[in-house]
């Protein structure tokens, strides 16, 4: 899978909790939770949802890795099955 | 029509689930019911037939007015009933209507989308939310590019309005006083921690449903601020109904309740918050949930925020905030300075139910619960 495919799991997951969200502005190092507004609750089912369309384990202890799109597209591909 | 909140007076009927002759039991969805700030299902508190419907789909009608009236299975039917039953249009009858969500309807009346012209991909052709928003996205691609940008949403000015309603009679009828207390929040995120590294992801428990659950225990042992002021007196709740505050990605909040929190494990209680803010952002509210709440609870702390100041929904008596858990400079034992996760807890009480003393004993409770979350 590539970083474009990963990429755009992310966005389909974004978009499931964030429909109203121009995602083509999202900037790669931007924060994600403080620019789409997402609180813990949507967070989790965010990497719910990529866990399941991936199959990427993703720890709790890394939950705090993940705060930019190009940092979240950078773990994924390292964990890539 | 009945009162889905403190301060509501009219309610509009967005559809009926059953039909005259229907057999109901205690809990049953049979209407929604629209609200200045969403559509709530109703439940019936009853079990029987429905005898007759008593208004119609898009009737608005004050709080209290009959809608319906249903009879106990070993009632005789009334003879009058079917005689004075208003006739319901055809497109009354639930089978002809457009099946839509009742977040897709609301998000159709708000986007100017036309229900009979959509598609429905949910369950059995119904219209789901994200149905309206594609069919929203290729309405407005059809239009001209000069075309003004749409006007903020009715929905969203109407939930406004009923905050403001609910907030301004708090802050006019209850005398607040507030407390606030820091947290040492180690040992809980230590248990979190362990207990979530064995859990896999989708069942793993946030903080949120921790502090729900110490909040529940909390109530149950300072009761005086579990309930509500009325007729000049305080009437504490038997059940602790967890009002939860939930913003709305569209604007507003609401504040639905995990019923009988009290008797919730954590692992219920993060189930029960997983289903509740899952339905009030997408419209699926029942009645009750609106209805019985007996204390509120909001967390700001995912937007950086430190220390809650909450106003009370009247006629509730108490409303806990948390804020985010930061890290702070914290005495240890035998005069050592560390450095901890820290949460601040805010009690908001009314003066008339309870005073410093007995709320200061709440925060401590809560305190002390938290530094054993393995006996939650």
């Amino acid at each position: 899978m590539t970083a474009s495919d990963i990429q755009a799991a992310i966005f389909d997951g974004l978009r499931k909790i964030a429909p109203e969200a121009d995602l083509r502005q999202l900037s790669p190092a931007a924060n994600l939770r403080e620019a789409l507004d997402i609180d813990s609750f949507d967070f989790l089912n965010f990497l719910i949802g990529l866990h399941q369309r991936l199959g990427v384990e993703i720890p709790e202890a890394d939950y705090g890795k993940l705060t930019s799109l190009s940092a979240l597209v950078q773990y994924l591909s390292a964990k890539m099955p | 029509m009945p009162s889905l909140g403190a301060d509501m007076t009219e309610g509009t009927l967005v559809q009926w689930n059953v039909k005259p002759g229907d057999r109901i039991k205690r809990g049953d969805i049979i209407a929604v019911v629209g609200t200045e700030k969403a559509d709530i299902e109703v439940e019936v508190y009853e079990t029987g037939i429905v005898e007759k419907l008593m208004a119609q789909p898009g009737d608005k009608l004050p709080v209290g007015t009959p809608i319906a009236v249903i009879r106990r299975e070993d009632e005789a039917p009334s003879a009058s009933a079917a005689a004075s039953a208003p006739p319901l249009p055809a497109t009354a009858q639930p089978a002809e209507r457009v099946k839509a969500s009742p977040m897709a309807r609301k998000l159709a009346q708000e986007l100017g989308v036309d229900l009979e012209k959509i598609k429905g991909t949910g369950p059995h052709g119904v219209i789901e939310r994200h149905d309206v928003e594609e069919a929203a996205k290729l309405k407005q691609a059809a239009m001209p590019a000069a075309a003004p940008p749409p006007a903020p949403p009715a929905a969203v000015a109407g939930m406004r309005h009923a905050i403001a309603v609910a907030m301004a009679r708090s802050n006019r009828e209850i005398p607040h006083y507030y407390l606030s207390t820091r947290v040492d929040m180690s040992a809980a995120l230590d248990w979190l921690q362990e207990c979530n590294s064995k859990r896999p992801i989708e069942t793993r428990i946030l903080p949120a449903a921790l502090l729900l659950r110490a909040v529940a225990r909390g109530l149950v042992q300072v009761p005086e601020l579990n309930g509500f002021w009325a007729d000049d007196r305080l009437n504490v709740a038997p059940d602790v109904h967890l009002g939860v505050a939930i913003s709305l990605r569209g604007g507003g909040l609401m504040v639905p309740a995990i019923l009988s929190a009290q008797q919730k494990t954590i692992e219920e209680m993060m189930a029960a918050l997983r289903d509740l803010i899952t339905r009030a952002r997408t419209g699926r509210l029942r009645s009750s949930e609106i209805t019985e709440g007996t204390v509120t609870v909001t967390n700001l702390g995912d937007l950086g925020v430190e220390t809650v100041f909450g106003v009370i929904y009247p006629p509730q008596v108490a409303l806990v905030g948390f804020g985010k858990i930061v890290d702070r400079p914290w005495a240890a034992a035998r005069g050592m300075l560390g450095v901890r996760p820290v949460l601040t807890a805010t009690l908001a009480a009314d003066h008339r139910a309870t005073d410093g003393h007995r709320g200061a004993q709440f925060l401590q409770i809560l305190d002390g619960l938290l530094q054993e979350p393995g006996k939650l």
